[in-house]
């Protein structure tokens, strides 16, 4: 099924095909420029000058995607088994356009874009990643959502056939997996649907086909291989909150003042650490976003609503 | 046969360090090869792993030796809660050292403030006095304390498990498996003990009978 362009979006917007169509190989060049250790200042906004690109090969084999086991190599290992292509998603909800849509015809037309984002886990570990995507906002609003939608859920495909952390008896999690965000987060500018890192498609293993980034959130939010997005009024209740609601809250911004019963999150182990030098770091409120996102929360209790 | 038994255990519980040894040998060629991207938290859950599977093994040294009547297993029981031990001294090392980097107050308010770390560093204390205590002459010197200081073990296995459990985000497959060992050697500890208060409370019962 094609979802028709709305007409809202300028032609002027649109990349032009020729340069759609090369996308991989003029990411491939960006990436290629980043690799180097320094990353000039003016063309990584938010990143602090010690932020170094962390290696592809720890960013692709050191991951949280339970679907595929609990252990960080787990992902690496298991996530070939499942099929992307084809992949479709369901819309529903508080939107004008919903309905079920492949994968790629969402994204058509929209302009790719490289962005090198910290990337902060609960667990206090932390990497920095060339992520290449489209601003979620620029998804959501083909389907129209309507006034009503006041949040945006978002599930992982659920197929234990293909993913075999689903078919764990040890398991608490209530399949599939469920994150969400307030509208305004959702369409806020550095909010991404990622498709690709380092220049190339997204790994199975980092949430193929598409995953969602948002950067001043810890990571669990940024859910994976999303098959629905649903346009709510109420705040949708995320897996971990249901899990354990007294650890993981719904907005999980990474906050240094608020600590995990399980782990501080004063500070963060910036990755590769090596045995010597666990290369630790103060972790920043919002992960170092804080003068893009705050303002979100103003007047909000952050230490009620972690 | 019997002569072979403790040089195997020996042996076994020796291949644990080889392995590690050779990871951290991979880890010093390039960085992320031997433990991971986080080679501090590889090297401690390693450890930590280890600890759990040497102390269940101790653990289960007195069943077995009575359920196979096998006696010679007694002694290397020693052997292996030392062993022990060296794991769980070792894990605790590491933690002091590459994680909390020596810094007292980071060691600190991670023992008090989280609770599995707590619980952890319980285990950890009980270990340590048993082994200790756990020479010919500490033997002697307790007498019949000796027996009821070493108990304390039904307590620090336990927290040892907890720890891990109270750790884990999800997937309890291990913690399931090491708690299931863990209850099929204290089944057969209370079924002994049963059995043996049933065989006193029969033998007093004769004994009555026959004055």
């Amino acid at each position: 099924m094609l979802i028709r362009k709305p007409a809202a979006i300028a032609s002027s917007e649109i990349t032009p095909e020729r340069v759609y169509r090369g996308r991989r190989e003029f990411m491939a060049a960006g990436a290629l420029g980043l690799s180097g250790l320094a990353l000039p200042r003016s063309a990584q906004a938010g990143l602090q000058d010690d932020d170094e690109i962390t290696p592809e090969n720890i960013v692709t084999q050191y991951n949280n995607f339970y679907e595929f086991g609990t252990d960080k190599s787990d992902p690496a290992t298991y996530a070939h088994e499942m099929t992307t292509d084809p992949w479709s998603v369901v819309v529903s909800g508080e939107a004008n356009k919903t309905g079920t849509f492949a994968f790629e015809d969402i994204i058509k037309g929209l302009d790719v874009e490289e962005r090198v984002y910290r990337f902060r886990c609960v667990e206090a570990w932390s990497m920095v990643v060339p992520w290449m995507g489209i601003p979620l906002r620029k998804i959501l609003s083909q389907f129209e959502p309507t006034g009503n939608a006041k949040f945006v859920e978002f599930e992982t495909l659920y197929r234990p056939s293909e993913m075999r952390g689903q078919r764990g008896f040890f398991s608490s999690i209530d399949w599939p997996y469920v994150e969400g965000l307030r509208m305004d987060e959702a369409n806020h500018p550095l909010t991404l649907m990622v498709t690709g890192l380092y220049g190339k498609d997204l790994p199975n293993q980092n949430g193929a086909p598409w995953r969602l980034m948002v950067p001043w959130k810890y990571g669990f939010k940024s859910i994976k291989s999303i098959v629905s997005i649903r346009f709510t009024e109420r705040e949708p209740l995320n897996t971990w909150k249901q899990l354990q609601a007294s650890e993981y809250g719904f907005y999980a911004n990474v906050n240094p003042a608020v600590s995990h019963p399980r782990w501080s999150q004063a500070s963060e182990r910036r990755l590769p650490s090596s045995l010597f030098d666990a290369n630790r770091r103060p972790t920043l409120p919002f992960n170092g976003y804080a003068d893009e996102v705050a303002s979100l929360y103003a007047g909000m209790d952050l230490r009620k609503y972690y | 046969m019997a002569r072979y038994l403790k040089p195997a255990i020996v042996f076994a519980l020796l291949m644990p360090w080889c392995w590690l040894a050779y990871r951290v040998y991979l880890e010093t060629l390039q960085t992320g090869a031997g433990l991971g991207a986080d080679p501090v938290e590889g090297l401690i859950h390693y450890l930590g792993e280890w600890s759990l599977i040497v102390l269940l093994s101790a653990f289960s040294v007195t069943p077995l030796s009575r359920q196979f009547k096998w006696p010679m297993l007694i002694r290397s029981r020693r052997l292996i809660g030392v062993v022990a031990f060296v794991f769980v001294a070792v894990h605790t090392l590491v933690f002091a050292i590459f994680y909390a980097e020596l810094k007292w107050s980071i060691f600190l308010r991670e023992v008090v403030e989280r609770p599995y770390i707590t619980l952890g560093m319980a285990s950890v204390v009980i270990l340590m006095l048993l082994t200790l205590t756990s020479t010919r002459g500490w033997q002697r010197r307790l007498g019949r304390r000796w027996k009821q200081l070493h108990r304390w073990v039904y307590l620090a296995v336990p927290l040892a498990l907890l720890h891990l459990l109270w750790l884990r985000k999800d997937g309890y497959t291990d913690v399931f498996i090491y708690s299931l060992w863990a209850a099929v050697m204290a089944a057969e500890r209370i079924h002994h003990w049963r059995g043996g208060r049933r065989e006193k409370q029969s033998r007093l019962a004769k004994a009555s009978v026959s004055i």
